[in-house]
């Protein structure tokens, strides 16, 4: 089997630009992420990294003022950039489908959940009562109790997780090889969390697809996913499998990252670690390793040198100079 | 969100045709709200006058009889006579049917119109949404009496001629609105939800965008009814509307306005189904907005 058909996704050496009145600010910067066959694959990283923006192009959905400078996205071996926009429309819910982010306005106010349900299957050859019965059928697997007789309600009837569960049940009534959330459980109780990730693992054992989890939230990462790819400021600074990740984080942001989370914090202190400065302005980005400003162990050469991924292990890499350094000696 | 919308929704699941049950509570609110009630009684009566003028109507509204004109209301003539000895009750009965009419014709085009415009200039590029509101703008800016006499002066006076009119200041006002909500829609995210679901332009935008900007501009173009049946009473009184003997409320005014000092009936009976139906309407309309919009809802 070649590469390109063992990954459902794969994006390579990826760009992305936004025009703005200031100048172009650089979202992305020679990103490359692999979703394989059937993983669950999880991209972390702080507010502004770039997260958003990667799954916006992966589904051709950018804001009108950005634009892809460089790369390609293969889904499916096809590649993504290249379709015509009715080949695109196909895509976006034939083989992608999309979770977001805050369930409160994913859904339309005004029309009742079954109507929009069974609105999402427009490209199935069904008659109105199977699409409603699918419909019925997704909802009773999300956890919607009741499901038949809640079908006509309207998304205000429904609490926030219920109707992330709606959501999720939408986006797999439309069968797809890969499922995209955006930070599906940051608008939720910490209940409610647990609950659509004990989800997310059971549905993606049945559609046997992969999911693509965008969060910013370390625990949730290590819960859920098979590979996690770290974000700073438009790069992909370490990527690999969750396990060897977290046992032995390459990057110094990696670590400083999970020294940060809370959740590991062992000794009890005034104050909680966090990471001293601040994300660099993308409308000037440093000329070497983005990390630079703010990296405990920066040294000269990291500020005029742009760091190639190093090999840490099986599948596991790392933008950083310092680690070839320390192989070096 | 209290005891009320828990209540819907605990009926909604033991009768399965909830959104039944959705409407006849508007309903409920619309008839519950006094103003909303004789707003609904008067434009019942409007519609009932309109619709049964033949038979209502004791005699032609163009039948004269010159012995009896200009008398006062009697037995014979509920609302007296005009110059020409024709019965104003009868008159006003058919009256009823041109403004009810070109209100209903100048908004159902206005409605398409403004629909139309206004969801291509919200959704479409950015040049077009450019265009369409300069289009609007220019016409907005002619003095409404001006563009009129000018329409009029171009095609002659006619009932065409009033809905044409309106319709064309009507369109630009609810393509605005529908814009600037299409605008607001655009970027929400369960539009961008159906997007990432392969949802294409229309169908974001006559499954999503409409039923959402439907509701609203309904409830204003009820408001605007009364606005419509004046403009039409208008141009006619102006002699700029339906053509002489046409019986319309604005004609009916208009052969009055001679006679005021010695029989006011005239203008009196013109005048007064005009300020009832304008009552009745905008009473209905806001009772309409009321009942409908949630966030507006006294009972909740």
């Amino acid at each position: 089997m070649s590469e390109q058909s063992s990954n459902i996704l794969q994006i390579h050496n990826l760009s992305v630009a936004y025009a703005t009145p200031r100048g172009a600010v650089r979202a992305l910067a020679h990103v490359d992420l692999t979703v394989p066959r059937g993983e669950i694959v999880g991209i972390v990283g702080e507010s502004g990294c770039g997260k958003t923006t990667l799954i916006s192009s992966v589904l051709r959905l950018l804001p009108a003022n950005g634009a892809v400078v460089d790369g390609n996205i293969l889904f499916n071996g096809r590649d993504v950039l290249a379709m015509s926009d009715g080949e695109m429309r196909r895509l976006r819910g034939g083989g992608i489908a999309m979770v977001f982010q805050d369930p409160m306005t994913a859904l339309n106010p005004v029309l009742s959940v079954g109507r929009q349900m069974v609105d999402v299957q427009f490209r199935e050859q069904r008659s109105a009562g199977e699409k409603r019965a699918a419909a019925v059928a997704k909802l009773r697997r999300v956890g919607i109790t009741d499901a038949e007789s809640r079908l006509d309600d309207y998304p205000h009837q429904f609490s926030g997780g219920m109707r992330q569960r709606i959501a999720i049940a939408m986006a797999l009534l439309t069968n797809p090889s890969l499922l995209i959330a955006d930070e599906p459980t940051t608008a939720l109780d910490v209940t409610m969390e647990a609950q659509i990730i004990h989800l997310l693992r059971e549905l993606k054992r049945e559609f046997a697809g992969s999911i693509l989890f965008i969060s910013h939230n370390l625990g949730l990462i290590a819960e859920l996913c098979d590979r996690v790819f770290v974000m700073y400021a438009g790069e992909v600074v370490e990527s690999g499998p969750v396990r060897a990740l977290f046992h032995s984080p390459g990057h110094p942001y990696t670590q400083a990252l999970l020294r940060c989370d809370p959740a590991r914090v062992v000794q009890r202190t005034a104050e909680l670690p966090t990471i001293p400065g601040e994300v660099p302005n993308l409308l000037a980005p440093p000329i070497g390793c983005v990390f630079s400003d703010r990296c405990p162990a920066v040294i000269e050469r990291c500020r005029v040198t742009v760091p190639m991924p190093v090999p840490l292990g099986p599948g596991h890499q790392a933008r950083c100079i310092r680690i070839d350094d320390a192989a070096a000696a | 969100m209290s005891v009320q919308a828990s209540e819907t929704s605990l009926t909604a699941r033991q009768t399965p045709p909830a959104v039944l049950e959705r409407r006849f509570g508007a309903l409920r609110r619309l008839v519950r709200d006094p103003l909303g009630a004789l707003g609904l009684v008067l434009v019942t009566l409007i519609l009932v006058m309109a619709l049964g003028a033949d038979i209502l109507a004791p005699y032609g509204p163009n039948a004269t009889s010159v012995k009896e004109r200009l008398q006062g209301p009697s037995e014979l003539h509920w609302l007296g006579t005009d110059q020409l000895g024709r019965d104003i009750f009868s008159r006003v009965l058919v009256g009823s049917r041109i403004a009810l009419w070109v209100a209903a014709v100048t908004s159902f085009f206005s409605l398409i119109g403004g629909l139309t415009l206004g969801l291509i200039a919200g959704y479409g590029p950015k040049w077009l949404d450019s265009l369409l509101i300069l289009l609007c703008d220019s016409i907005r800016a002619f003095p409404t009496v001006l563009f009129a006499l000018a329409v009029v002066t171009l095609i002659g006076p006619s009932l065409g001629t009033i809905i044409l009119i309106i319709t064309i200041f009507n369109v630009p006002v609810y393509a605005r609105i529908v814009r600037t909500q299409t605008l607001s829609l655009r970027n929400t995210e369960f539009i961008l939800a159906e997007r990432s679901l392969g949802a294409g332009p229309a169908r974001v935008l006559l499954r999503h965008v409409l039923p959402n900007v439907i509701g609203p501009l309904l409830i204003l173009i009820s408001m605007d009814v009364p606005v419509v049946i004046t403009i039409e009473a208008g141009l006619s009184f102006l002699g700029l509307g339906v053509r002489p003997p046409t019986a319309s409320w604005g004609s009916i005014l208009n052969d009055g306005y001679a006679f005021i000092r010695n029989t006011p009936w005239m203008v009196i009976s013109g005048g007064v189904p005009l300020i009832l139906a304008t009552l009745g309407f905008t009473f209905l309309g806001e009772a309409l907005r009321d009942a409908f919009d949630p966030r507006l809802r006294k009972d909740v």
